[in-house]
């Protein structure tokens, strides 16, 4: 019972947060509403003890996604303007749509399913179970590829973000330290040869 | 022997290339160096052959050389029929080609495109090689097609010119037709053979004829005769049978050594060859002799009579020797196949010799191809002169040259012929052609003859100051030429007619052989001329030679005055019986409108604007409407998405 | 009792939620990063409900991968956003069509 209290008050959180992030206006609102529905949504992973990924949710994500979200909104000048009328316009639509796939995906989750799901709970953990020792273990044996290819994404990640954001401003003074290593001594001094200057030259003249 | 008829083939091949290729480094003599020696090898190994072949009673050769491809059982070839017709052909074919590179060095001395001449002479003496020495069809077809593009890019060889551009265009597009013809023929062959090569072909030549096809559902016709006279459709284009024989004439646009090698004694009498080398199967055949005999009969005398009104001594000559085809053509519609190549041999000295003459006369003449504007050029050119006299007998046939011997060994061919018995309106057609063309052509051949060499000098001042004799190497190849043309007919009349020279190359069935026939009252060359004397076809020459004496010698006004009376005959003559007419303005006009109709309305507004152009018009329509669902808005997309899927779902649902 | 159906009624209002989301907003390209950030969550949401439901660890280590892959999407996506704004001076939705037919 206080199980399913906890449920509805976080889920209510949550599809409130949710709401905020869609609406606001700022968007640093709707970063921070953002964080909000992954907090509730990591404390939801754990009253059905997904314990592992909770903690990964709101320390990556939270932690490090988000606050590059929040560093971009902030960083970008952008004008948080009046909801223009395109967005009354369209409002109505979105509506619709959103309604009609949660009705047709509530049709399907409670009434379709012939009974199959109805009541079914989540089988009680053994003891001394540990989630994050259960998922390592699959996760190292048999999706180690996997997980190789997951650290190739992120690198890849990193490397196009750099790639992407990096440029060259105009003017800017930068080192060239190739060119200077390869620099040779014939480059930088020249020898001229010419005749000495008579002491009493001048004084003929 | 082997190498030797693969060197006789190859030897000109060679020349050709390095003359054409590398004309520019080997020079102008170097060019004509190499493809005269080239060619005269060819000739000397030929008379090798000949010597081999008849003196030392060696065997016929029938060979593959090489293997070019098979298909579904049907070998396609390269290989040497190497027999006493093949023999006859190469050594006539490269001795008069010889001739006319030796020739060609004094008529082509100033032309610019000297090496390329060269070249394609050699190239063409290959290819005529070729088509004699074949033993199968594909072969045949090659060497046949080859000689027509060599004929047609000497014909052009003038390419400035807009009138040798039209008359190697029109050559080339007349001898589609025929080819068109030639090539269903083989086809024909192949049909019900399943075979190129010759022996086997002529081996089944008996199943064949047993055989009939329906072209036009209903009619059967006899198998041998549809292939025939398919064969003979190509025969016509490649010798100028009426009515295929529109091209010759303006052929004579080429330079004057061409016309005498390609026009007069060599490629154009392939198809008299071609027919004379299928003989098995023409024999087969009483409704295709009987064709080709009409056609020739028709060609010979109505071609002759058009080398009266002509004026430009080329032409005059160029109709000669259409005439003189058809004359081979007839002895082929009467079985003498012996003497149709008799007669090819001769024409081919004597024509070779006329036509180089008349070049002689042109380089004289400062190219100056008008015969009015000739005469008592007697004077000027002894050597020309006497070897055209000699030429033009022979031509004529008067008793004892070249020319008489074969021609009036065919004209008794036609008149003791089969058709007597089979069909009276052929033979008359026939017979009274090749006698009345006699007359024809002694008044051609004299007309000409005197209006060059003899009457009044026409000619302007500035010519008559530079007229003399032409140089050694031109006057060299008209004394050899003049020696066949006087003397051959004397030497080969009974071993090629009535010796059986040609042994199983020529096969004539009983009924039809009208030569041995005649061999049984054969007492010699010289009892030949006593018998002809009793014929009408040697006063008929004699007469034509004293019309044209009389008419352009003595009354020089009255050919004048006889146009103007006989205006209607004279006009019809001029037009040429206007085929010309018919067939620019009736067919090439004709194709051009349906060209014209079918590219504007079927190709333009069918094709391209309504099934072409149409399509992409309406894909751009449709598409026009279908870019304006994309926005290029994000939400817009991401809108389309949803929508669909949750569409999808609904309907997965609910239906 | 809390079954599987609650989270997963759950899940779908989240994921209609964001849809509506990237519907209605028209100014600003970072909103439409985080509706697909809520979207993905809404995502997570199953995979981990069943995986729970049927005692299956390889849920919750697709969870992890898409978690990755997610955050890389967000670094590569705010990269482009910030190249965008770089280029234009605005992130308004509405003024890119760029792709317009």
């Amino acid at each position: 019972m206080f199980h399913a209290i906890l449920f509805y008050l976080f889920a209510a959180v949550l599809v409130g947060a949710a709401l905020g992030v869609i609406f606001s206006r700022n968007p640093v609102h709707g970063v921070m509403f953002l964080v909000l529905a992954f907090f509730q949504s990591a404390v939801l992973w754990l009253l059905i003890e997904a314990e592992f990924l909770a903690i990964v949710l709101v320390l990556v994500y939270v932690g490090a996604v988000m606050v590059l979200f929040l560093f971009v909104v902030m960083m970008l000048d952008i004008n948080v303007e009046e909801v223009s009328g395109a967005f009354t316009r369209y409002l109505p639509l979105g509506v619709l749509i959103a309604v009609l796939m949660v009705t047709e995906l509530i049709q399907i989750i409670w009434f379709r399913s012939a009974g199959e799901l109805t009541g079914a709970g989540f089988a009680a953990t053994p003891e001394g179970y540990s989630n994050t020792k259960a998922l390592g273990s699959v996760l190292y044996t048999e999706h180690v590829y996997s997980f190789e290819i997951a650290a190739v994404i992120l690198l890849l990640a990193i490397v196009a973000a750099i790639t992407l954001t990096m440029r060259k401003r105009p003017g800017l003074k930068q080192q060239d330290i190739s060119a200077q290593v390869a620099v040779r001594a014939v480059d930088r001094i020249r020898i001229v040869k010419m005749d000495a200057e008579k002491p009493d030259a001048g004084d003929q003249s | 022997m082997h190498g030797i008829h693969l060197t006789i083939v190859l030897a000109p091949l060679a020349a050709a290339v390095i003359a054409g290729l590398f004309g520019n480094r080997i020079g102008r003599a170097g060019a004509h160096w190499i493809t005269i020696l080239a060619v005269g090898l060819s000739f000397v190994l030929s008379v090798v052959v000949l010597k081999h072949l008849y003196l030392d009673g060696g065997q016929a050769e029938n060979y593959s050389l090489y293997t070019w491809a098979v298909s579904d059982g049907l070998r396609m070839e390269v290989g040497f029929l190497i027999d006493r017709l093949t023999v006859l052909m190469m050594v006539v074919v490269t001795f008069v080609s010889w001739m006319v590179h030796i020739y060609t060095i004094g008529y082509m001395h100033d032309d610019p495109g000297y090496q390329r001449f060269f070249s394609y002479i050699s190239l063409f003496t290959f290819a005529m090689l070729m088509l004699v020495m074949s033993n199968n069809f594909l072969q045949l077809f090659f060497g046949w097609e080859a000689v027509g593009v060599v004929s047609y890019l000497l014909i052009g060889f003038w390419f400035k010119r807009e009138t040798a551009i039209f008359a190697n265009l029109k050559a080339f597009l007349v001898n589609r037709v025929g080819d068109f013809g030639f090539i269903l023929g083989i086809a024909g062959v192949v049909m019900f053979t399943n075979s190129l090569d010759y022996a086997t072909v002529f081996g089944s030549a008996n199943s064949i004829a047993a055989q009939s096809v329906e072209v036009i559902p209903g009619s059967p016709w006899n198998a041998m005769t549809m292939i025939c006279i398919l064969l003979f459709i190509g025969a016509m284009g490649k010798s100028a049978q009426a009515p295929l024989h529109v091209w010759l004439p303006d052929s004579m646009e080429g330079p004057t050594p061409i016309s005498a090698l390609i026009h007069a004694a060599t490629m154009v009498t392939a198809g008299i060859f071609m027919v004379a080398r299928m003989s098995p199967l023409f024999e087969l055949s009483e409704t295709a002799l009987a064709v080709v005999l009409t056609i020739g009969a028709f060609t010979a005398f109505f071609m002759g009579l058009l080398g009266i009104v002509q004026n430009d001594i080329k032409r005059v000559v160029a109709y000669s020797t259409l005439s003189q085809l058809g004359y081979m053509t007839v002895a082929l519609g009467v079985s003498a196949y012996s003497a149709a190549i008799f007669h090819l041999m001769t024409h081919a000295f004597f024509k070779a010799l006329l036509f180089l003459g008349a070049g002689s006369v042109i380089i004289a003449m400062h190219h100056e191809q008008d015969i009015r504007k000739m005469g008592g050029l007697r004077k000027y050119m002894p050597i020309t002169y006497w070897t055209a006299v000699i030429g033009t007998l022979a031509l004529i046939g008067f008793p004892g040259s070249a020319g008489f011997f074969s021609k009036d060994a065919l004209i008794e061919a036609v008149k003791d012929s089969h058709w007597h018995e089979t069909d009276l309106l052929v033979y008359w057609v026939a017979y009274l052609s090749v006698l009345l063309g006699v007359f024809v052509t002694a008044l051609y051949s004299f007309r000409m003859f005197f209006l060059v060499f003899h009457g009044e000098e026409r000619m302007d001042k500035e010519t008559k100051s530079h007229l003399h004799e032409t140089p050694l190497v031109v006057t060299a190849p008209l004394i050899l030429l003049a020696i066949p043309s006087a003397v051959i007919g004397w030497f080969t009349i009974e071993p090629v007619l009535f010796g059986g020279f040609f042994g199983d190359a020529i096969r004539v069935s009983h009924e039809h052989d009208v030569l041995a026939h005649i061999g049984e009252t054969f007492h010699g060359s010289a009892a030949f001329i006593t018998h002809a004397m009793q014929g009408p076809a040697v006063y008929l020459a004699f007469a034509g030679a004293f019309t044209a004496w009389f008419l352009y010698l003595k009354r020089p006004d009255l050919p004048e005055k006889i146009a103007s009376r006989l205006s209607g005959i004279y006009s019809l003559l001029d037009r040429k019986y206007y085929f010309d007419d018919l067939y620019i303005k009736g067919f090439a006009a004709g194709g051009r409108e349906i060209g014209k109709f079918l590219w504007k309305k079927g190709d333009e507004l069918i094709i391209d604007g309504l099934i072409v152009n149409g399509t992409a018009r309406s894909i751009g329509r449709f598409a026009g409407v279908l870019r304006r669902v994309q926005t290029g808005y994000l939400y817009h997309y991401a809108f389309a998405m949803f929508f669909g899927v949750t569409l999808i779902l609904a309907w997965l649902l609910w239906a | 009792m809390i079954s599987l159906q609650h989270y997963l009624t759950l899940s779908a209002i989240l994921f209609a939620l964001s849809i509506a989301g990237i519907f209605v907003n028209r100014r600003n390209l970072i909103l439409l990063l985080m509706c697909i950030e809520l979207m993905l969550l809404a995502v997570n949401f199953n995979f981990i409900a069943f995986s729970r439901y049927l005692g299956d660890e390889t849920g919750q280590v697709f969870v992890f991968f898409i978690l990755t892959v997610a955050a890389a999407e967000a670094a590569i996506g705010l990269a482009i956003l910030v190249v965008l704004f770089r280029n234009r001076r605005s992130i308004n939705v509405q003024e890119l069509d760029t792709m317009k037919g």
